[in-house]
């Protein structure tokens, strides 16, 4: 008798709590927002920064009530599916975006995943962002395709330009692990360098992306001695250690990136040595966030203990997704409509001080505009930081 | 030359400790533990967290690995893989449930530990400068000799303890030990927890050179599979010979092929399978298992 009493109070429970969520959620339509991208293996810091940006900046918009797009109040709500860096485990997932009918989806992280999805998100109406470079996804006839950050041919040039200028840098050479992105970003790298008159030393040295010494890796590059060592796409758990065993080997030249590195995981596995280290960053340094910037960092930090500056530029994809949908209501399930409107879209960058503005760009790179302006930052690591070494725009 | 002979055998030490513990576990419960890789990655963690975050000394931390992980195995032997063992006679149900575990670990690292590369303070500053002809950083060289000193007390211990003959004779045959008096289902469990235990001590010894993160786990296993199969699986100084292989093919292909691209492993897989074809039980491996 106690036990059916204890079972019928359990019921009751459940169906109260059960209850009360609908109702908690059926406050506010909800808006469904996807990801699709690698939140486990080796590249899994890339995915996960993505996936924890986009929860922290939902679960804040709901916090305050929530997003409102053409006089109606949404919850946001992340549906997310990790990829794997496999691109038929990428398919799957945007298959899934689709049968949930969500429209808009972050990701996927590298090229492979990236152009494998691009059949299925044209066929089922989505718009994607992804963080990965082939230019064919942005440029006609593709039009589903958002690039999601800042592209290597685009950061690369740049930062030579300015080494070369500034630095007296003549000769570079370059390393890439044996990956579809990191070699395709080294090619571009190579060609960019090549272009500006550069030396290039050494482009054809690669390593596996689970070696776990470099030493032996780097001995023949750095016999070339370079003024500047390019790592090519290197993933933020690499970089480190290739830092870490170029100086110790007594590598005295500039090393640099082109893809967004972490502070904290530099001070820790390269300490010291990662100083003068050049990458990509996003709105990441003090003069340059705004208070909301901060905001983000904050909640981020309070919801998965620690911060990860990759987010820095991982924080805008879901930002520009919903501006753009709040300037064009009707984009909400009609994505041509969200397409027609990103020519003349406009408004206010609120992660960054000043008068910036979030609109999309890429008339240049790829001929039409499919690509998000964030600001080309190029940070300089120093004793734990980012410093800002000079700042320029896309387009 | 003096360069890729010091890289070799700083390569072939790590891999052979990788392996050891691998290749023990299949000699005792014919068991290919696909979550070794995860095990190392934890000790990694571990190290780092009492190490790197917690400032307690690394020879403490480096201890405190081993245990944490030989408490682990002794677990994951006890009620996982001996239940299954008596259970099921089907070599794949221990490889269905070792791939398990393993994604269980990745997906417990993740929560634990976090997505990001970890890494800890040197433990020895400064490099080694002979002419420019032998540059190596002291921590390596230390790492290299704790390595090589932990393979020779492993193999003292597996060659002049009760606990060792105990082993060995499992690993031998099963049944004999059986019959011999020996405490089956405890030497397994033994066995199984000092193979975790030497995944641990690998993980805490090289987060200070490579650090550590969720993803080294799997491509950990793999490359351990190799060095088993190159020495001969379950035999202890296979798996020796197969990490010294290993570090050797990989230190001389980086030095000699990378004007070519990334071809070495290419190779060094090409090899492994005309290796095998010829001699499918490897260096040291018995044809009848």
């Amino acid at each position: 008798m106690q036990r059916r009493t204890l079972m019928k109070a359990a019921l009751t429970a459940v169906t109260l709590t059960a209850l009360q969520t609908t109702t908690a959620l059926a406050e506010n339509p909800v808006l469904k927002i996807g990801f699709v991208g690698v939140t486990s293996g080796p590249a899994a810091a890339w995915g996960i920064s993505n996936q924890r940006s986009m929860e922290t900046r939902a679960a804040w918009i709901n916090e305050t009530g929530g997003y409102e797009i053409g006089g109606t109040t949404y919850d946001i709500e992340i549906v997310s599916f990790d990829d794997q860096k496999d691109p038929k485990r990428a398919i799957a997932g945007m298959e899934k975006m689709a049968q949930e009918g969500i429209h808009y989806v972050v990701g996927p992280n590298v090229d492979d995943g990236a152009a494998a999805v691009r059949p299925v998100a044209e066929a089922s109406d989505i718009m994607y962002f992804p963080y990965a470079f082939p230019k064919e996804l942005y440029t006609a006839p593709a039009s589903n395709a958002v690039l999601g950050m800042i592209a290597n041919y685009q950061s690369g040039p740049a930062i030579y330009k300015h080494l070369m200028e500034n630095e007296g840098v003549k000769t570079v050479a370059f390393i890439a692990a044996n990956e579809s992105d990191p070699l395709s970003q080294r090619d571009g790298g190579v060609a960019a360098a090549k272009e500006l008159g550069l030396d290039v030393v050494s482009d054809s040295v690669t390593y596996q992306v689970d070696t776990t010494d470099f030493t032996p890796v780097l001995t023949p590059i750095l016999r070339s001695r370079p003024d500047l060592l390019v790592l090519s796409g290197v993933s933020p758990a690499n970089a480190p250690q290739l830092i870490r065993s170029a100086r110790e080997l007594g590598f005295e030249g500039l090393i640099s990136t082109e893809t967004a590195q972490d502070a904290g995981v530099l001070a820790e596995g390269a300490g010291d040595l990662a100083n003068g280290f050049i990458s990509v960053g996003g709105a990441s340094t003090p003069e340059l966030a705004s208070p909301m910037m901060n905001e983000f960092v904050d909640r981020y930090t309070k919801m998965f203990g620690e911060y990860n500056d990759e987010s820095n530029t991982k924080v805008y994809a879901l930002e520009y997704i919903l501006e753009t949908l709040k300037a064009t209501p009707e984009a909400i399930d009609d994505v041509s409509a969200f397409k027609a409107s990103m020519d003349s879209f406009s408004a206010p960058n609120p992660y960054m001080n000043g008068d910036e503005q979030l609109t999309y760009v890429g008339m240049t790179s790829f001929g039409q505009k499919r690509q998000i302006a964030v600001p080309l930052v190029v940070n300089v690591y120093q004793d734990g930081a980012f410093e800002t070494m000079f700042i320029a725009r896309v387009d | 030359m003096e360069q890729i002979l010091a890289n070799g055998v700083y390569l072939g030490s790590q891999y052979a400790m990788i392996a050891l513990g691998l290749t023990l576990i299949f000699a005792l419960m014919n068991v290919l533990n696909f979550a070794h890789g995860q095990m190392y990655v934890i000790g990694g963690f571990v190290t780092y967290t009492l190490y790197g975050q917690w400032g307690i000394p690394f020879v403490l931390a480096l201890l405190m690995s081993c245990i944490t992980l030989a408490i682990i195995g002794a677990l994951i032997e006890k009620y996982l893989f001996a239940p299954v063992i008596k259970g099921s006679s089907r070599e794949e149900s221990t490889m269905l449930l070792a791939a398990g575990i393993a994604f269980l670990l990745d997906a417990l690292i993740l929560l634990v530990f976090g997505e990001k590369q970890r890494g800890v303070p040197k433990i020895v500053d400064g490099v080694f400068n002979w002419d420019f002809r032998v540059i190596m950083p002291y921590d390596r060289i230390l790492i290299c000799v704790l390595a090589i000193l932990s393979i020779v007390a492993f193999i003292a211990l597996m060659q002049y303890t009760k606990t060792g003959r105990a082993l060995r004779a499992l690993a031998q045959d099963r049944t004999a030990a059986q019959l011999m008096g020996v405490n089956v289902d405890r030497y397994s469990m033994i066995g199984f927890a000092l193979g975790a235990l030497l995944a641990g001590l690998v993980g805490g010894l090289l987060v200070t050179i490579t650090g550590i993160n969720l993803g080294m786990g799997g491509p950990t296993s793999i490359k351990a599979f190799m060095m088993v199969m190159i020495g001969g699986a379950g035999v202890i100084s296979g798996a020796i010979w197969g990490g010294f292989i290993l570090g050797f093919l990989e230190a001389f292909g980086l030095a000699y092929l990378s004007q070519y691209g990334d071809i070495t492993y290419l190779l060094i897989f090409v090899s492994l399978m005309i290796f095998l074809a010829i001699r499918p039980q490897g260096l040291m491996g018995k044809p009848w298992g």
